[in-house]
C-alpha cells in the first residue's frame, strides 16, 4: 500500500490524452486517439461503441496490456492518484490485479479450461499477498459466496467448461475483485449471456460500486450498460465522439453515433418501424408506417404455411436419462407474418429450428409445409418441397467454406452468375463482395450473405436462428430492418427464433415462449408483454436491456 | 473390455502379416537351420530339417499350428540360434526399452526448451527456433548417428563410437533417436503455445499480475503439451523402428539388431517373437498416452 494511492478525493482513473497504436512508428495510425476519461471511486462509466472502435484496446491500455508492437502515448494516465505511465512491466504486474482488475467477456475461455476456477481464483492472492495455501483456499470460497456462487467448494473444484455461463462469468469476476483493486475493468462482460443472467451479473457489479469500487464498463449495447452507468462515453474510430450523463446523453444525445446506438435498441420500437438510420444506398426507403401490418391477407385456405402440432425430441444423456429437448411443441405460421420463438440457452430453441427443418425427425407429431406432410417421409420425397424453406443461422462465418468466394457460394445456391447479382443486391450488397472470401467479410455483411443464400430458392418461409446475436447493436439493427422489408416486399413467413426478448418483441406478430423444451406462453406478441400470463415470461421480460423512459 | 480385445486383435494381425510376409519372400528357412543362405548343404539334409519343423507341410497347416504354438505363449525355437525364442527376447528386450523411454524423455525435454526459447525470444529467435526444429525433424537417423560418432568419439574423442555397457555408451544413440523427434515435437508445441498464448484466459491471467514465466509455467506449457502428449504413443513406436538401425551402427544389442540378424538369416520364429514384443509395447504405451492425456486435460474425464 503506496501512500499515494489511499490519497482521498483523486479520481479513480484518470487517462488524458491518450494514444495507442501499433506499429514501428509511435503516433502513426492511432486505434486510440487522444482519448480523456475520468471515473471517481464507485463510479460507472461506460464506454461504448462497434466492434473496431478501439474501446477494448482503451480498455488494455488501462492495465498496460495493450500487447506486443504497440505504442502508448497519453499527457496523463494514473490510477489511484499515481502516476502509471512509463511503467517497467515488473511495476505493472504488481499493479494488475491489486490496484486494477479486468473481466474479459466469455468465460469459459478466459478462464483457463484445463484449471479448476478455485486455482484461478486463488491465483490472484498468490501472486499479490503471502497467504498461506490453506488461507487462499478459505478466501477463494468467501469470494465465492460474494459472487453468488454457493456450494464453494464444489464449484472451487470445476473448471470452466462444467459450469453454466452465468456461474462461470461469476468465477472470472472473483478472480478479478479477489484483492479489491479500487478500479475494475468489464470488457463485455455480460455479451454473450442470457438476459435474465445478464441482469443478475449487472445487479453484481452494481453491488461492488455501492462498496466504493469504480468501474469501467466496455459493451456495445448501450440499453445494458445504462441499467447501471453513472456517465457514459461513445466511441467511434478510436475517438470519444460524446461523454455525459446517462441520462443526458439518452435525452439529448449530440452525435450521429449516439443517435445511431439509441435508435438501435429494438426493445419497445413497434413493429416495423426503422432501427438504423442509415437508408439502402441504391433505393428509396420503403413508406413504413410503424406499427402497420405487412401484406395483404390472403384467404383463409392457404394462410397458414407452416404448422408444428405435439412435436416430441429426446436425446439420451450419459447416465442413460432422457432429455426433452422439445416437448409438445405446436404452433402455426400465417402467411406473410414472424413468429418469434423466445427463451434462454438450454430451452431447446436450436433443437425445434432443427426439426422445423426436417435436418432432425421428432419423436413425436408432426410438421405441415404449405399443409403438405413435411416429416415422417424420406428425405427423397421431401426434396422437391425443400426450396420453400430457407434457412439463416447465429454464425454466419461458420456455415460458409471458408474457401470459396461469395460468388461461388450464391452461384451454388441460386444456379446462375446473374440470379447472385440480383440476391446480393435484393440484400443491400453490391458486386463487388462477389469475389470476397467470408472471412474478409465484416459480421454485418456475412448475415446479409447468409440471407442472401436462404432467399436463392425463393422461399416462402424463413427459419431464422439467432440471426443477430453475434452481431454489434447497431448491425443487428440493420439486418432486423433488412429482414423486415424483405418480408414486406417479398411476402415472407417468418420464424424468428432468438433468447433477446427485446428483438423479438420488435420483429414478431405472435410469440412463443419456450422453457425447458415446452412451450409456456404463446399469444399476439402485444398481449404477451402488456398482460404475460407465466412467471417465467415475467422474468425475462423483466430482464430485457431497454433505455429508461425518458 | 473392448480394448483388450482390440489388442488381442492387433497381435493376431501382426503375427498372421509377419508369417505370411517371412514366407513370400524366396528362400528356404530350411537353410537358416543348417547355417544360413548359402552354405553348402545337401538336399537330404533340407529335407530332414524340412520334415523336422514342419516345413514341408502346406501353408496353411503351417500357419494354424504356429499360430496354436502362439496362444499358449510358446514362440518357438531360434532356426538359426537353436535357443527358445522368448528367453532370447526378453534378455535383449531390457536394452532397447531403456534405449526408447530414455530417447522419448530426452526429445520432450528438447521440444519444451525450444518451444519455450523460441516463443520468448523475438522474430529472430522465434526463426531460428522454428529452423532448428524443421532441420532436426529432417535429420536421418544413420547419417545423424554417424555424424554423432565423427564429432563426439573421432574428433572430441570424449564418448565410445560403439556402445560399451555403461551410461558413456547410451548417449549418442539416445541422442540420434532423440534429435529428430525433439524437432517434430518441438514444431508442434511451438504451434499450439503461440495459439495458447493468444487465448484469452491468457490475457485473465496477465491482469491478474502473472508474469510471463508464471504464465507460461502455469498455463501454456499445459496447453502446448496436449498434441505432443497424444502422439507420443506413436513417437515411441517409431523409436523402435529407429532403434533398428542405431543398435546396428553403434553395434548395441538390443531387439533392433536382433530383428535385424533374424530377417537376413530368415529365422521366422524369432522375427514374429520380435515383432509380437514390438506391438505390444507399443499397445501398452498407447494405454500409458491415453492415462497421461486424461491427467493433462481433465475435460477427457467427463466424456
Amino acid at each position: 500500500m503506496t501512500g499515494a494511492r489511499a490519497d482521498a478525493g483523486a479520481p479513480a482513473l484518470l487517462v488524458r490524452g491518450l494514444s495507442v497504436g501499433f506499429g514501428s512508428k509511435p503516433g502513426r495510425d492511432p486505434l486510440v486517439d487522444d482519448v480523456s476519461l475520468e471515473v471517481a471511486p464507485g463510479e460507472c462509466l461506460a464506454i461504448v461503441g462497434e466492434s473496431g472502435s478501439g474501446k477494448s484496446l482503451t480498455a488494455r491500455s488501462l492495465l498496460g496490456l495493450a500487447g506486443t508492437g504497440s505504442w502508448l502515448h497519453a499527457d496523463e494516465l494514473s490510477v489511484g492518484g499515481t502516476s502509471v505511465l512509463g511503467l517497467s512491466e515488473n511495476a505493472w504486474r504488481r499493479r494488475r490485479g491489486r490496484d486494477v482488475g479486468l473481466v474479459l467477456q466469455d468465460a469459459l475461455v478466459s478462464l483457463d479450461p484445463l484449471r479448476p476456477i478455485g486455482r484461478e481464483i486463488g491465483d490472484t492472492l498468490r501472486l499479490h499477498t503471502n497467504l498461506s495455501a490453506a488461507a487462499r483456499a478459505r478466501r477463494v470460497l468467501e469470494l465465492l459466496a460474494e459472487v453468488g456462487l454457493p456450494d464453494g467448494e464444489l464449484r472451487a473444484g470445476q473448471r470452466s467448461g462444467e459450469l453454466s455461463g452465468g456461474q462461470r462469468q461469476r468465477a472470472l469476476i472473483a478472480s478479478a475483485i479477489a484483492l479489491r483493486p479500487p478500479l475494475l475493468i468489464a470488457d463485455e462482460p455480460t455479451t454473450a449471456l442470457d438476459v435474465t443472467v445478464q441482469a443478475r451479473i449487472l445487479d453484481l457489479f452494481e453491488a461492488l460500486l455501492h462498496a466504493g469500487t469504480a468501474l469501467v464498463l466496455i459493451s456495445h449495447d448501450l440499453a445494458v450498460v445504462s441499467r447501471i452507468a453513472d456517465r457514459v462515453a461513445v466511441m467511434s474510430g478510436g475517438r470519444i465522439v460524446e461523454t455525459g450523463t446517462t441520462r443526458a446523453l439518452l435525452d439529448d444525445p449530440r452525435h450521429d453515433e449516439t443517435r445511431r446506438m439509441i435508435a438501435a435498441v429494438p426493445a419497445g420500437q413497434p413493429r416495423g418501424a426503422r432501427l438504423s438510420a442509415q437508408d439502402r444506398p441504391n433505393r428509396p426507403a420503403p413508406g413504413v408506417v410503424p406499427g402497420a401490418v405487412p401484406a395483404a391477407v390472403p384467404a383463409v385456405a392457404d394462410r397458414v404455411v407452416l404448422e408444428a402440432s405435439g412435436l416430441v425430441k429426446s436425446f439420451r444423456m450419459p447416465d442413460r436419462s432422457r432429455l426433452f429437448a422439445v416437448n409438445d411443441v405446436s404452433f402455426t405460421l400465417d402467411r406473410g407474418t414472424t413468429l418469434g420463438i423466445v427463451g434462454e440457452s438450454g430451452s431447446g430453441k436450436t433443437t425445434l429450428a432443427r426439426l422445423l427443418l426436417a435436418l432432425e425427425s421428432p419423436d413425436a407429431g408432426e410438421v405441415r409445409v404449405l399443409g403438405e406432410t413435411w416429416t415422417g417421409i424420406t428425405e427423397r420425397a421431401r426434396r422437391p418441397m425443400r426450396p420453400a424453406l430457407g434457412a439463416v443461422y447465429q454464425d454466419a462465418l461458420a456455415s460458409f467454406d471458408p474457401r470459396l468466394t461469395v460468388g461461388a457460394v450464391l452461384r451454388d445456391a441460386a444456379g446462375s452468375a446473374d440470379r447472385s447479382v440480383e440476391l446480393l443486391d435484393r440484400v443491400g450488397l453490391g458486386a463487388a463482395v462477389l469475389g470476397r472470401r467470408p472471412l474478409e467479410l465484416s459480421g454485418g455483411q456475412r448475415q446479409r450473405v447468409g440471407i442472401a443464400r436462404a432467399l436463392a430458392k425463393r422461399p416462402q418461409v424463413l427459419i431464422c436462428d439467432e440471426p443477430v446475436s453475434a452481431l454489434d447493436m447497431t448491425v443487428q439493427a440493420q439486418v432486423l430492418d433488412l429482414l423486415d422489408e424483405l418480408q414486406r416486399d417479398l411476402g415472407l413467413s417468418l420464424v424468428f427464433i432468438s433468447h433477446d426478448l427485446g428483438v423479438v418483441q420488435h420483429v414478431s406478430d405472435r410469440i412463443v415462449v419456450i422453457e425447458n423444451g415446452s412451450v409456456v406462453e404463446t399469444g399476439p406478441t402485444e398481449q404477451v408483454f402488456a398482460a404475460p400470463a407465466h412467471p417465467y415470461t415475467r422474468r425475462l421480460l423483466d430482464a430485457v436491456p431497454r433505455l429508461p423512459a425518458p | 473390455m473392448a480394448r483388450l480385445g482390440g489388442a488381442v486383435l492387433v497381435l493376431w494381425l501382426v503375427a498372421t502379416v509377419t508369417f505370411f510376409a517371412m514366407r513370400l519372400v524366396p528362400g528356404d528357412p530350411a537353410e537358416a537351420v543348417l547355417g544360413g543362405p548359402g552354405s553348402q548343404t545337401s538336399p537330404e539334409a533340407l529335407a530332414a530339417v524340412r520334415a523336422q519343423y514342419g516345413l514341408d507341410q502346406p501353408l496353411p497347416v503351417q500357419y494354424v499350428a504356429e499360430l496354436g504354438r502362439l496362444v499358449t505363449g510358446d514362440l518357438g525355437r531360434s532356426y538359426a540360434l537353436r535357443v527358445p525364442v522368448a528367453p532370447l527376447l526378453l534378455g535383449q528386450l531390457g536394452g532397447t526399452l531403456l534405449l526408447a523411454v530414455l530417447s522419448l524423455l530426452l526429445a520432450w525435454l528438447f521440444a519444451i526448451g525450444l518451444a519455450l526459447f523460441s516463443t520468448r525470444a523475438g522474430r529472430w529467435g522465434r526463426m531460428l527456433g522454428s529452423g532448428l526444429e524443421i532441420g532436426a525433424a529432417a535429420l536421418p537417423h544413420f547419417w545423424l548417428a554417424s555424424a554423432l560418432i565423427v564429432v563426439f568419439s573421432s574428433w572430441l574423442g570424449v564418448l565410445p563410437p560403439v556402445s560399451t555397457p555403461g551410461p558413456a555408451g547410451l548417449v549418442l544413440p539416445v541422442l540420434t533417436l532423440a534429435i529428430p523427434l525433439a524437432g517434430f515435437l518441438g514444431q508442434l508445441m511451438r504451434e499450439s503455445m503461440l495459439t495458447a498464448l493468444e487465448a484469452p484466459f491468457v490475457v485473465s491471467a496477465r491482469a491478474r499480475g502473472e508474469s510471463e514465466g508464471g504464465i507460461r509455467r502455469v498455463h501454456v506449457l499445459r496447453h502446448a503439451s496436449l498434441p505432443g502428449i497424444s502422439l507420443s504413443g506413436w513417437a515411441f513406436g517409431s523409436l523402435i523402428s529407429g532403434a533398428v538401425v542405431v543398435e546396428t551402427i553403434f553395434a548395441r544389442p538390443g531387439l533392433g539388431r536382433t530383428l535385424l540378424n533374424a530377417v537376413t538369416v530368415r529365422d521366422v520364429p524369432v522375427v514374429i517373437g520380435v515383432v509380437l514384443f514390438v506391438a505390444a509395447a507399443y499397445i501398452l504405451m498407447t494405454l500409458l498416452t491415453d492415462v497421461a492425456q486424461r491427467i493433462a486435460d481433465p475435460r477427457l474425464r467427463r466424456a
